[in-house]
């Protein structure tokens, strides 16, 4: 165990009264990451559980593979699909290493398709590393908590819901943004009332709408626009989306422009089985928000509209486009940020699945509801929460008058 | 009241400041900071009616029958208003337009309710004016700073001059879209308020609660 030996002879450096005290959280960071943490509970009650915070965590970034690997695959399709159909010439230093590896950019070839698109998600994912990083390992000296691995998390989940085409330093400004404002100022894991990766990305969404919406973002080649699923259906109705070369299993499967990895609802479905297979979503938010989204879609379906063609979106639809299968499996489920009662999480889940329906139908000025509709959720759960245990403290008053 | 004038007219900057502080006029630091000529004929108004109020309020304070006391400090600060509103609309007419309502709900301003109840019936004529200014004045280098950091980075000016040229013009700078939008102010005074707690640790309330030490280091 030459590893936990190096550890060993470092800790005592690290800890009270060590030369480089101050940097212990660093140094826990690393040492946690590579094994387990040792922080056990010291007081009642005593419950023993495998299950800690370190675990959670590495299921949920487990969880995500499946969406990463459409993140490379759909990414690089898009692009390579884009340049093919338009001839517009392959240029920057990704072209520069395709072409000298010999991969080229064939939009059939599904390795040319995964290496282009690994070099998008690349740069993106190690600058969220970086700049979150940094700020993290800041706060957690000066509090004096510990580097948490939900990082890890929230980084994962950031990058997956941005498109591919963010210029970096965005990219940074957002994440540094959702790590302090939307986690860190209120005391950081575990106390964060909004899901950080969404903080992130909402501010990037009000700060600098041209590069986050709009239909030139999507694929990342310049000069090419391809609107999203949900931005045709706005304008000409859901129907018409296959004569634009969308098919449901197109969109299921996730080969339509999106942000790199909210495209694919396959992908996101094999995640949320995977966490509520192992207990680390509660089945109740995922069962509430599907509830939700598909009772007021049926309704608006049923309601009708002569002028707004999104009310005769059917909910399978609603379930396959935009984000709303990757904000069901991994952000509506997070644990700190929803309603931590039974009941509580049943109606936190429908509230975001009726936001989103509300704000994708009938809210004119955003076509995509599903970040927005979580954040306006995540508001509510300590609400919804109180409301729910003081039903249960009533109940229980009047059995015993 | 052994105030020194100075006193009255230092504190309310940063050590009893109505906006970092007291948490008060939040929703005109909100609504007119997005650029920073709005801010300082803002701030301008503010502090002129809050100190000439604060002395009209001050001087009549032993007549005022205590029952009917907000009603006359309410006709006292709405002849204020209307005054600075007509100026306004004589001599900066487009100002005044973007401002609109804004200048009218001084009227309901909490810093100028605050200090004539709070300083003005308590007080002589200029040691409440005095006070008046200085809280005014404390209310304006927060929606200075507020409407500094809104105007540059959402705009890339200062004053409407161009300071950081925005890719639209054919600069470099891409102009921040949220902090034209009024709930940017926010998060601004919340990093103000934050840093001037930092800076005075003195002014951070106590906790209401402890959280249970579940593990000792």
């Amino acid at each position: 165990m030459g590893a936990r030996n190096f550890f060993d002879r470092l800790e005592p450096h690290f800890v009270n009264g060590g030369k480089y005290e101050k940097y212990f959280p660093l140094y826990e960071m690393v040492e946690s990451f590579v094994y387990t943490p040792k922080t056990v509970t010291k007081a009642a009650p005593h419950a023993r559980s495998f299950i800690d915070m370190k675990r959670i965590m590495i299921y949920v970034v487990v969880a995500t593979i499946p969406c990463i690997m459409m993140a490379f695959y759909n990414t690089g399709f898009q692009a390579n699909a884009a340049m093919a159909a338009t001839g517009i010439e392959p240029s920057g230093w990704r072209a520069a290493v395709l072409t000298a590896l010999g991969i080229g950019f064939n939009p059939d070839n599904v390795f040319a398709n995964m290496a282009h698109g690994f070099m998008y998600f690349l740069p993106i994912y190690v600058v969220t590393l970086v700049a979150g990083g940094v700020c993290e390992v800041i706060f957690s000296i000066i509090r004096g908590h510990e580097v948490n691995e939900g990082f890890l998390v929230t980084s994962m989940l950031y990058v997956l819901i941005l498109p591919a085409s963010t210029p970096l330093w965005q990219v940074a400004l957002g994440i540094i943004f959702g790590v302090v404002i939307g986690k860190e100022v209120f005391g950081g894991t575990g106390k964060n009332f909004l899901n950080p990766a969404l903080v992130g990305r909402a501010f990037l969404y009000f700060a600098y709408p041209a590069q986050m919406s709009g239909d030139s973002v999507w694929v990342p080649v310049d000069g090419y626009s391809g609107a999203t699923a949900l931005a045709i259906s706005a304008s000409d109705g859901y129907q018409t989306l296959a004569a634009n070369g969308m098919t449901w299993w197109d969109s299921f499967l996730g080969f339509v422009p999106g942000s790199m990895g909210e495209t694919s609802t396959l992908a996101a479905l094999i995640g949320v089985a995977f966490l509520m297979l192992t207990k680390i979503a509660n089945w109740r938010l995922v069962a509430g928000c599907l509830l939700g989204m598909i009772a007021f879609s049926g309704l608006l379906n049923i309601i009708g509209s002569d002028t707004n063609p999104m009310f005769a979106m059917p909910w399978y639809w609603h379930l396959v486009i935009g984000g709303y299968a990757f904000g069901l499996a991994f952000m509506v489920v997070e644990p700190v940020s929803a309603s931590h009662t039974n009941m509580g999480r049943w109606i936190y889940g429908a509230l975001i699945g009726f936001m989103v329906v509300m704000i994708r139908v009938i809210n004119p000025a955003f076509p995509e509801g599903m970040m927005l509709a979580i954040l306006f959720a995540n508001i509510f759960a300590p609400l919804i929460d109180h409301f729910v245990v003081q039903a249960n403290i009533k109940r229980r008053a009047k059995r015993y008058v | 009241m052994a105030q020194t004038t100075r006193d009255l007219l230092v504190d309310p900057m940063v050590d009893n400041n109505p906006i970092t502080l007291q948490v008060l006029g939040i929703c005109s630091a909100l609504a007119v900071t997005s650029s920073l000529t709005v801010s300082a004929v803002m701030a301008l108004a503010v502090t002129l009616v809050t100190g000439f109020s604060g002395f009209f309020i001050s001087c009549i304070r032993n007549q005022i029958p205590s029952s009917i006391r907000i009603i006359v400090q309410m006709v006292i600060i709405a002849s204020l208003v209307i005054l600075v509103d007509q100026v306004l609309k004589a001599f900066a007419y487009e100002i005044s337009k973007t401002l609109s309502v804004f200048v009218g709900l001084i009227i309901t301003n909490c810093i100028v309710m605050g200090r004539a109840e709070a300083f003005a019936m308590k007080n002589p004529p200029v040691a409440s004016f005095m006070d008046g200014i200085g809280n005014g004045l404390g209310y304006s280098l927060i929606l200075l700073m507020v409407g500094f950091v809104r105007e540059l980075f959402g705009a890339g000016t200062l004053f409407g001059i161009t300071i950081l040229p925005s890719v639209n013009n054919g600069g470099w700078y891409v102009p921040n879209g949220m902090l034209l939008l009024p709930p940017s102010a926010f998060f601004v005074i919340g990093l103000i308020i934050w840093a001037f707690r930092a800076w005075k640790p003195e002014q951070v309330e106590k906790r209401e609660y402890k959280i249970q030490e579940a593990e000792a280091h």
